[in-house]
């Protein structure tokens, strides 16, 4: 029996701890096994006897790299527990400073972390020796991104600002528009983004993959919607729990999401894009043709022209947002608290973050679900990494161990959202 | 002259949110001047590189939660010259010590359906509960200067300016309205450190203790003044002292204090 073993110890450029482990036996990928061994935190379990008004803060405990997705899915969760809806130009702030998540984590995934497998580099540091250019306007890009969260939510990791009803404080337009033209330099980056990921090498995989996200009739999704997918699925996100489940393995202290019935499924940018294509601004649709990227992407290594798409909605949504912008008169909706169940989702980054809390009259958690999009997203990165080393069997082991990185990082994983280490060992025997 | 070796860094993770080394990557405008001055020797959110021990100064973030880490952390420490913990999680235990105030198992049967698959410790404890520390930058997340200041200071071998004082002599600075007394909302300023820039008042909310414990903190007093004067309910207090550094030692006492 033909026998050739590879191990990482610990897989970079990711946020968080994992471990990955493939196995082959003579040409054959017997076993692939995506292990994710951070430290359990059990929010879900402390977050029972908090005060409703709590979780957006605790919550964004879960991920410093996206601490407005949690804050946002859980208050809409509270919201709709409690009856009441934000709407008008607080609904507006909310996707403002969700805009800014997107600008800072995107910028930061596409040129820190994900850019420098495409050329060779083992980080944006090495990079920048010899491409200062490009990776001082990503720094700025990621910065412009920072400075919204900022400016709206008080500091760029765990916001204090956002609050269940709305915020804190609202800010005036007058703040606002310092951020006009920053943003408009930004949009263009984003475009230049969009051309550079397109000149990237991609390697040829393919997989079809069931894509999941929000869709909203009006626009491009990031707080509100449907649930939806590519093979039928178009349902309240109040039925995510008939329709989805998690599986708990021995190799994870992440659990792992499955379309009940069927199996691993996507939810991430590529997801929202070609579920969302047609509400995308024109500006980022003509983008995305001029770089050749179908309105369906199947590709998960060009899930990084996709992010730079996204990139260009982003700063074109948040100058759109700031120009309508009317300070409104309260910063918040009053929330009184009622028994009942309320449920969020919104998308995240890297893919859609459900929330599920069951309140009392008092405001008291009782019962709280949180399924991070990473813990979705194990399923089918299992797939991609079975599929991927079948199809590159032959590579020297070297470079499919960094592409097998590669085609993890393909998915931003965040892995102290799923609970995190991540290792890479491939065993060929 | 032969060049002098720029200073090893290295960052370590243990059980926490990310967002304190992120800090790092989120000093855009620093990044790459720091880069010119230290080597990043061991960073794995930013490299795939990983260059061998022992690091002039080793970063740790999180707090020992299993019986691995608690082994891992003597091997971080052997290997690096000065070591400093950074955020609530590393210098209080995190979020995640409210475990500590309770049976951990009822923690592991409510999240996982297979709770055999689960090895963690009872509780969460911060990095000097387990090994020496040679300094610690509170918050949560860490202040982005604070870490840039920290790493100036110890390559000019003097040290760091990080302050010491509450929140509210920030607040003060700033020119808030004290939100206490304006408009009642419960505010642990007074109790304390300094360091966020006394960001929840200016966005009118109480503080709610990012960044722990000031020296000497009146937790008695305030507490007293919440129950007293605000009419907050026991279990009120108890959860306004049980946040993002609920095990420091004068917050743990404080909310064990009404518990009761």
């Amino acid at each position: 029996m033909k026998s050739r073993t590879v191990k990482v110890d610990y897989l970079a450029r990711i946020e968080g701890e994992g471990r990955l482990y493939v196995k082959i036996e003579d040409d054959k990928v017997t076993d692939v096994k995506f292990g994710i061994f951070e430290p359990p935190r059990f929010f879900e379990a402390f977050l029972r006897g908090r005060k409703f008004t709590e979780a957006p803060d605790i919550t964004a405990r879960i991920c410093g790299i996206c601490p407005i997705a949690y804050q946002m899915s859980s208050s809409y969760a509270m919201e709709q527990a409690c009856g009441v809806k934000v709407t008008g130009p607080l609904r507006d702030l909310r996707r403002l400073i969700y805009c800014g998540e997107y600008i800072e984590s995107h910028a930061l995934h596409i040129y820190l972390l994900h850019a420098p497998d495409f050329l060779g580099y083992e980080d944006a540091i090495r990079l920048a020796a010899d491409y200062p250019d490009v990776v001082k306007e990503a720094l700025r890009l990621k910065k412009i991104g920072n400075d919204i969260m900022v400016l709206i939510g008080g500091r760029e990791i765990h916001p204090i600002n956002t609050r269940v009803g709305g915020f804190y404080k609202a800010p005036t337009k007058k703040e606002l528009n310092k951020l006009v033209e920053p943003l408009k330099w930004a949009l263009e980056a984003s475009l230049k983004t969009v051309k550079f990921t397109s000149t990237l090498n991609f390697p040829d995989f393919e997989r079809d993959y069931e894509f999941v996200s929000l869709r909203h009739p009006d626009e491009y999704p990031i707080t509100e919607g449907r649930l939806v997918s590519n093979k039928g699925i178009d349902i309240e996100i109040s039925q995510f729990l008939d329709y989805f489940e998690e599986e708990h393995v021995h190799h994870s202290t992440s659990l792992r999401g499955v379309v009940k019935g069927r199996s691993d499924y996507l939810a991430g940018p590529m997801s929202r894009y070609n579920n969302n294509f047609d509400k995308l601004p024109a500006i980022a649709q003509e983008a995305a043709k001029e770089a050749g990227l179908p309105k369906i992407c199947k590709n998960p290594f060009k899930s990084i022209i996709v992010r730079a798409v996204e990139l260009v909605f982003a700063c074109h949504e948040a100058l759109r947002l700031i120009e309508n912008y009317e300070m409104p008169d309260k910063p918040f909706i009053e929330v009184n608290p009622r028994d009942g169940v309320g449920h969020g989702c919104t998308e995240a980054p890297r893919g859609i973050l459900y929330h599920r809390y069951k309140i009392d009259k008092d405001g008291i958690i009782k019962d709280a679900r949180i399924i991070p999009p990473t813990a979705q997203n194990q399923r089918a990165m299992e797939e991609d990494l079975r599929g991927f080393v079948e199809k590159n069997i032959n590579l020297p082991t070297d470079k499919l161990t960094w592409q097998c990185e590669q085609a993890v990082r393909n998915y931003d994983p965040c892995i102290s959202c799923s609970c995190h280490f991540l290792k890479l060992q491939i065993d060929r025997k | 002259m032969t060049p002098i070796k720029k200073p090893k860094l290295a960052v370590w993770k243990f059980a926490s949110c990310d967002g304190c080394q992120l800090s790092l990557l989120d000093c855009e405008d620093e990044l790459l001047a720091v880069t010119q001055v230290i080597e990043i020797a061991n960073f794995p959110e930013a490299s795939r590189a990983i260059a061998g021990g022992p690091y002039d100064v080793s970063l740790v973030e999180g707090s020992i939660t299993t019986p691995h880490d608690a082994e891992r952390i003597h091997k971080i420490r052997r290997i690096s010259k000065l070591l400093v913990a950074i955020g609530a999680c590393a210098t209080a235990g995190g979020i995640q010590a409210l475990r500590n105030f309770t049976d951990v198992k009822n923690y592991v049967n409510y999240v996982y359906a297979n709770p055999g698959f689960i090895e963690t410790l009872k509780k969460s404890t911060p990095i000097s509960d387990h090994i020496t520390v040679d300094f610690e930058l509170r918050g949560c997340p860490i202040n982005k200067y604070h870490l840039v200041e920290l790493v100036n200071a110890l390559l000019n071998g003097r040290k760091p300016n990080i302050p010491t004082y509450s929140v509210c002599m920030e607040c003060k600075r700033k020119g808030n309205v004290c939100v206490m007394v304006a408009s009642g909302s419960p505010c642990l300023g007074p109790v304390t450190q300094a360091g966020c820039g006394a960001i929840c008042p200016s966005y009118n909310r109480g503080c709610y203790s990012c960044f722990g414990p000031k020296e000497t903190p009146n937790t008695g007093s305030l507490a007293g003044w919440f129950s007293e004067q605000m009419k907050l309910s026991n279990p009120d207090i108890v959860r306004t002292f049980r946040g993002f550094n609920a095990f420091a030692e004068p917050f743990r006492k404080e909310s064990e204090a009404y518990e009761k």
